[in-house]
């Protein structure tokens, strides 16, 4: 993974973890931290530039809707 | 005159800083204090509400879904029906990628996908509609003693019709027996209607081979699967089903909207309940509610996406809570097949504790002893006494529902609180210190009142 994207995505999983953890429902606020954690896990072995590309692209979309449901 | 215009303008232009509404951009708008106050309050209310653990009840509604929906409660209000105008146009095509969405997780064409109030709807109208329209030739229903009210509660209106109706029993472990159901079938049955997991015990019913029984004697299969779909992996096509419940507050949507999958090759042809407009190809008449519909698409498309994650997880944490209770306590059984199961939902019996009392003493956890339509009545549940449950048993079983919100700390908490609360009851309860002394209670005689 290149430096830039790399730190692309560090940036975004700092950002969704921030946000999620500002729910204030307890349900919501823990589900969206497991998942967002799990999701970047489960993603982490990910190298197809196009692949991470994507992910990218739709963690972007998803961190703009836990910041309008907040 | 000019002045007092001034001060009314000035006002309307100041920043609503005052104004604390928390929804989208005026939220941040709000002071930092007063959202501070807010989020406090929620917090507190948050802590004096029990936690829930009652999954198969309702599901609260997943952000994701009130996200999707958010847009067609205000702005994108047309009538989907309508076919003059934009209004129209944009709520029909987002009422067509719902239906892509809902036919998509069960692998069905969306122009089989019938939008309904909820699971009872589509359960009435598929047994009722089926039946009356083919009753001319096919006069015999069939169905199990577990289903759910809605579903018993048709075929018995269909008797008082001239129907004849056989409620099958199902074995100790709350599975139908195959050669049973195939026993029953006549040359004048018309419908099969079982459910795929058991709203009580969890259980699921073979429906894939019911499915396979039903089509080689052409038999319609109906299936509700209201806390099956989105929770394990269904096909319509390879399971040969012809029509399909499905609940929107089931797999965290909104309540108020539910779907029926009715098959078209070969047709199943069923006389509408409601008759109107024409709307869904007139089986089901009445303005389609565009916002439901979205929630139910975004919910079943989510479902989908998720099911994986959500299986393991639910899973874990179930046996997380039942290997904690049975490790602490005896004599605690769990009802239904161990293994043809959903493992969120888990009915645990725990002998000689009444199971009212136990959920009076868990009043900081939200459960329940069976379905909530009949959570008033002191009855034990008719699905317990199905699967053969001795009375006692019946009395003293409690459903714990896990689900996409359930955490590890809320499981173990409901674990530590119902041993402690079990052995509490069992100590003041002369029948355990009976059976602690060796007596077995089924050699007693009580005496008559």
């Amino acid at each position: 993974m290149a430096a830039s994207t790399r730190a692309q995505v560090i940036s975004l999983y700092r950002t969704m973890l921030r946000e999620s953890s500002s729910f204030p429902s307890y349900n919501y606020r823990t589900y969206a931290v497991r998942r967002v954690r799990d999701a970047f896990r489960a993603n982490s072995k990910v190298e197809d530039p196009k692949a991470v590309a994507r992910l990218i692209e739709e963690g972007q979309r998803t961190a703009a809707l836990i910041q309008r449901q907040v | 005159m000019l002045s007092s215009a001034r001060t009314v303008s000035s006002r309307l232009l100041r920043p609503a800083t005052w104004f604390p509404l928390r929804l989208g951009s005026e939220g941040r708008a709000a002071s930092s204090l007063q959202q501070e106050i807010i989020k406090k309050q929620e917090l507190e209310i948050d802590e004096l509400r029990p936690l829930y653990m009652d999954f198969q009840a309702t599901t609260p509604m997943d952000p994701r879904v009130l996200d999707a929906m958010l847009p067609y409660q205000v702005n994108y209000y047309g009538n989907p029906h309508s076919r003059t105008h934009a209004y129209g146009w944009e709520s029909e095509s987002a009422m067509e990628v719902a239906r892509k969405q809902v036919a998509d997780l069960i692998g069905a064409d969306p122009r089989e996908i019938i939008f309904t109030s909820g699971a009872t709807e589509s359960n009435n109208m598929a047994i009722k509609g089926v039946a009356r329209f083919y009753q001319a030739k096919k006069r015999h229903v069939i169905t199990t003693q577990t289903e759910h009210k809605c579903v018993l509660d048709s075929c018995r209106v269909l008797e008082s019709e001239g129907f004849s109706i056989s409620y099958l029993p199902v074995m100790q472990n709350g599975l139908l027996d195959l050669e049973l159901l195939e026993a029953t079938i006549r040359p004048d049955t018309c419908l099969v209607s079982v459910m795929t997991v058991n709203n009580e015990i969890g259980v699921q019913q073979p429906i894939k081979e019911i499915g396979q029984i039903c089509r080689s004697r052409g038999v319609f299969l109906h299936t509700d699967a209201a806390q099956a779909v989105g929770k394990i992996p269904m096909d319509v096509t390879d399971w040969k089903i012809d029509l399909l419940s499905i609940s929107g507050h089931k797999i965290y949507g909104p309540k108020g909207v539910g779907a029926l999958y009715v098959r078209r090759r070969p047709r199943v042809r069923m006389e509408p309940l409601q008759n109107g407009g024409g709307q869904e190809r007139g089986l089901r008449s009445g303005t389609v509610p565009t916002p439901l519909a979205v929630g139910l698409g975004a919910a079943c498309s989510i479902a989908q996406q998720e099911m994986e994650y959500d299986h393991h997880r639910v899973s874990m944490l179930a046996n997380r809570l039942v290997q904690k209770i049975q490790a602490a306590t005896p004599d605690v059984t769990m009802n239904g097949d161990p293994v043809h199961r959903y493992p969120g939902c888990v009915n645990l019996s725990f002998a000689y504790v009444e199971g009212e009392s136990l959920l009076m003493a868990l009043k900081d956890i939200a459960l329940s002893s069976g379905s909530a339509c009949t959570s008033a009545s002191l009855e034990p549940s008719y699905v317990l006494r199905a699967i053969g449950a001795d009375e006692e048993l019946a009395h003293s079983s409690i459903r714990f529902g896990i689900g996409r919100f359930t955490t590890e700390e809320e499981v173990d908490y409901t674990a530590e609180k119902c041993i402690q609360q079990v052995s509490r009851l069992r100590e003041m309860s002369p029948l355990w210190e009976m059976v602690q002394e060796g007596i077995d209670l089924k050699s007693i005689k009580w005496t008559q009142h």
